[in-house]
C-alpha cells in the first residue's frame, strides 16, 4: 500500500514506540518539571534576606547586657536576633544556624569589649559582622560625616531560577538523549532485533539516523513544556529568539545522542552501557554549570570545561535565553557542539556492533 | 546456475571452540534443505555465515552465486531470514512491524502486507502489539518478516522450537506451501520428524562437521533397513545369534539388549521369534517400528539428537 522511505519508517516506528512506553513519557516530560519545582522552591526569592544572629547571655549580669544589645540590634531590618546561653550559641554557630555570635563581656561601653564570633570564610558572616558593629557603634553615639542614599532594583532575568532553567534543559536533554538512545540500542541488541535488522537491506546509517529524527519532534516539545511551566510558575522569560533556542537545543541533543550512541555501540548488556553513561554524564553535571556556575572551578580547568558538550550548551543557551544574545554571537559553543555531534556519530558507526 | 548455496571447507573458529570444522554443502535451487543436528552442532553458526551476519574464518561460501565479501547489499535484498528466537519491537503492532521491514526492500518488489497477513494467519492480530503475541504467532510473524522481501532463499533457524504441537503443524504447512511454490528454503532443526516431513534433503552435522547427506529416505536406507526391532531377552543372547536370522541386516547393542535393522518385517519377525524359541529365551522387550533420522544419528554417533 503506502511505500515509505526507510528512514521515515524507522523514525515513525521510534516515535510510536516512545509514545507507547509510559516510563519514557514520565522521565522525559514529568520528571524534569518535578526537579524544576523542587529547585524553584528551594531557591525562591523571599524579599530582602534576613541574617540570624545569636547574642550570648552568660549569667544574670550577662543577661542584662545581652538583652540591651538585642534590643539595639532588633531595631533595624535585616537581622533576626536571638538571646541564648553560651553553649547553645556555640552549637548554632557550628551548625550554621546563626552566622554570628555577639558576646558582651559586661555592660556595653569602653571598659567591656564586645566579642564577635564568626567564620571569616563565610562572606555573609563578614557582612553581618559589619552591620551589627555599625548598629552598636551608632547607637552608642558614633556619627556619620557623609550623607548617603540607597537606590536598589532587582534585575530581570538575573534570579537564580532564571539562570537555572537553561541549565536544567541541558541536563534534561543530556540525560534523556543518552539514556534513551543507549537503552534502546542495547535492549535491541540483547533481544537480537539489531541482528535481525542487519539481515535486511536496511541502510545501517538510516537506523542510527532515526534516533536523531525522532529528536526533531521531542526536543522542541520538551523545551516547550519546561519553558511554559517555568514561565507560569516562576515568571522565567526567554529574552532571546525562540528559533535560536530551538535550533541550539536540537544541535545539543544531537551531540548528546551521539555520546549515547557511542556508549551503546559495543555494549553487550545494559550494565556496561549504564556504567559508561554515568562516567560521561556525572562529571558534566558537576563541571558544566547546571546547578552552580562552572566559574567556581580553577581557571586552569576553564578551557577544558568549555569544551564539554554540556558546558557549551549551557553557555550558549544562557546567553540566548537570559541575555537575549544572537545565536551568531555563540560561534565557539556552537562549534564545540557540532564537533561533538559529528565525531561521536562517526566513531560510533565505526565501532557499532549489530550482533 | 543450479546451486542456490555452495559451501566448501567452511571453518568458523572462536577463541575457545571450533564451531564449524570444514563443512562442505550444496543446496539446490527450489529445494528445502535441512541442517539437522543436536544443540551446539554448529547449525546456527553455519546459517548465520550464510546470512552474512557472521564472517567465516576460512572456506568458500557462495549464496545465489554471490559472495558476502563483494555483494553484501545485493544478497541482503535477495534472501529472507528468521533467526532463532528473535524478540522484535514490543510496542509495535504486527502490521507496523511488517510495514517497517517492507520499507527496507526499496529496489525490489516486496510482497503486499495484506496478502502476507492473510497467508500467515495474522490478520486477526494485525493491530496487536508484538509483546502480546503467543509463541506461535510470534514465530509466524518472524517467518512473515523473512518473506516480506519476496526472497529467493529463505533461512529458518529452529522455526518450531518451543511451539505447541498445533502451532508446529501450522508452520509446517506454511513451509510446505513455500517449497511447492519453488522457493529455496534452508531450515535448521534438531527435530528429526520436522526434517523428515519438510526437507527434500538433509545434512546431519555434529561437532561442526557433516556426518551424513542425502534425502531422509536415503539416510534411513543406509541404516540397512527401514524397520527396526528393539529386542531384549532373558537370558541374554549373543549378537551373532541374532545376526544370522533371515532378513536381519545389522545388529547394534543398545542398553540391556539390541536394535536390529530389518528389511521386510513379514519375513524377519517370524524368523526372529522362531530363533528365540530355538534358543529357549524369553523376550522382555520386543518392539518393531519404522526407522527415523534419529536412528540415523544414533547409529552414526552413538548419541541421540536430544542429548545435550
Amino acid at each position: 500500500m503506502n511505500d515509505r522511505r526507510p528512514l521515515l519508517a524507522l523514525s515513525e516506528a521510534r516515535i510510536k514506540q516512545f509514545l507507547r512506553e509510559p516510563g519514557s513519557l514520565f522521565w522525559t516530560f514529568v520528571f524534569p518539571l518535578l526537579i524544576t519545582v523542587a529547585l524553584g522552591i528551594a531557591f525562591r526569592t523571599q524579599g530582602p534576606p534576613r541574617s540570624r544572629v545569636a547574642v550570648v547571655a552568660d549569667g544574670p549580669d550577662g543577661a542584662t547586657a545581652a538583652s540591651l544589645i538585642a534590643a539595639t540590634l532588633g531595631d533595624g531590618a535585616g537581622l533576626d536576633v536571638q538571646v541564648v546561653a553560651p553553649a547553645e550559641a556555640a552549637r548554632r554557630l557550628r551548625t550554621g544556624d546563626v552566622v554570628l555570635a555577639v558576646e558582651p563581656t559586661g555592660p556595653p561601653g569602653p571598659g567591656h569589649p564586645v566579642v564577635y564570633r564568626y567564620d571569616p570564610t563565610r562572606p555573609d558572616a563578614i557582612a553581618v559582622r559589619r552591620l551589627v558593629d555599625d548598629r552598636l557603634q551608632r547607637h552608642a553615639g558614633r556619627g556619620d560625616p557623609i550623607r548617603t542614599r540607597d537606590e536598589t532594583a532587582v534585575a530581570q532575568g538575573a534570579r537564580y531560577i532564571d539562570w537555572l532553567i537553561p541549565g536544567l534543559l541541558g541536563m534534561q536533554l543530556l540525560n534523556g538523549q543518552m539514556w534513551g538512545t543507549s537503552f534502546n540500542i542495547v535492549n535491541s541488541r540483547v533481544r537480537k532485533a539489531l541482528k535481525r535488522l542487519a539481515a535486511t537491506p536496511m541502510r545501517r546509517g538510516d537506523y542510527l539516523l532515526s534516533f536523531r529524527m525522532s529528536g526533531l519532534i521531542f526536543v522542541p516539545l520538551q523545551m516547550l513544556v519546561l519553558f511554559v511551566f517555568a514561565h507560569l510558575t516562576f515568571g522565567v522569560t526567554n529574552h532571546g529568539s525562540t528559533l535560536a533556542a530551538v535550533l541550539l537545543a536540537l544541535l545539543g541533543s544531537w551531540s548528546f545522542a551521539g555520546l549515547g550512541l557511542l556508549c551503546a555501540s559495543r555494549a553487550q548488556n545494559s550494565e556496561t552501557a549504564n556504567g559508561l553513561i554515568n562516567v560521561v554524564t556525572l562529571p558534566m553535571m558537576v563541571l558544566s554549570g547546571v546547578f552552580f556556575s562552572s566559574s567556581r572551578f580553577p581557571s586552569v580547568l576553564q578551557p577544558a570545561i568549555r569544551l564539554l558538550p554540556l558546558s557549551a550548551f549551557n553557555e550558549a543557551m544562557r546567553a540566548i535565553v537570559n541575555d537575549g544574545a544572537s545565536i551568531f554571537s555563540q560561534g565557539f559553543p556552537i562549534a564545540v557542539l557540532a564537533v561533538w555531534a559529528l565525531v561521536t556519530a562517526v566513531v560510533a558507526v565505526k565501532l557499532f556492533r549489530w550482533t | 546456475m543450479d546451486a542456490a548455496i555452495q559451501i566448501e571447507g567452511l571453518v568458523k573458529a572462536y577463541p575457545d571452540v571450533v564451531a564449524v570444522d570444514g563443512l562442505d554443502l550444496e543446496v539446490r535451487r527450489g529445494e528445502c534443505f535441512g541442517l539437522l543436528g543436536p544443540n551446539g552442532a554448529g547449525k546456527t553458526t553455519t546459517v548465520e555465515i550464510l546470512e552474512g551476519l557472521t564472517p567465516a574464518t576460512s572456506g568458500k561460501v557462495e549464496v545465489l552465486g554471490r559472495s558476502w565479501d563483494r555483494d553484501a547489499d545485493e544478497l541482503r535484498a535477495r534472501i529472507g531470514v528468521a533467526l532463532q528466537e528473535t524478540k522484535l519491537f514490543d510496542r509495535l503492532t504486527v502490521e507496523e512491524t511488517l510495514r517497517l521491514f517492507r520499507s527496507f526492500y526499496t529496489g525490489r518488489k516486496p510482497l503486499e502486507v495484506e496478502a502476507l497477513l492473510d497467508e500467515m494467519q495474522l490478520g486477526e492480530k494485525r493491530s496487536a502489539w508484538v509483546m502480546k503475541l503467543s509463541g506461535g504467532q510470534r514465530q509466524r510473524l518472524a517467518v512473515a518478516l523473512g518473506l516480506i522481501g519476496d526472497p529467493e532463499v529463505l533461512f529458518l533457524d529452529e522455526p518450531t522450537t518451543g511451539l505447541d504441537p498445533q502451532s508446529r503443524r501450522a508452520l509446517w504447512d506454511t513451509i510446505t506451501t513455500l517449497r511447492e511454490r519453488g522457493k529455496t528454503v534452508v531450515i535448521t532443526t534438531h527435530y528429526m520428524d520436522e526434517a523428515e516431513r519438510l526437507c527434500d534433503r538433509v545434512a546431519i552435522v555434529d561437532h561442526g562437521k557433516r556426518i551424513a547427506l542425502g534425502t531422509p529416505n536415503e539416510l534411513i536406507d543406509r541404516l540397512g533397513g527401514h524397520h527396526l526391532v528393539e529386542l531384549a531377552t532373558e537370558p541374554a543372547l549373543a549378537a551373532e545369534a541374532l545376526a544370522s536370522v533371515r532378513g536381519v541386516r545389522t545388529v547394534r547393542p543398545s542398553g540391556d539388549g539390541f536394535v536390529l535393522s530389518i528389511d521386510e518385517p513379514h519375513v524377519a519377525l517370524p524368523a526372529l521369534v522362531a530363533r528365540l524359541g530355538e534358543r529357549g529365551v524369553r523376550p522382555t522387550r520386543l518392539v518393531s517400528r519404522t526407522a527415523t533420522l534419529d536412528d540415523v544419528f544414533l547409529s552414526l554417533t552413538g548419541r541421540t539428537l536430544r542429548e545435550d
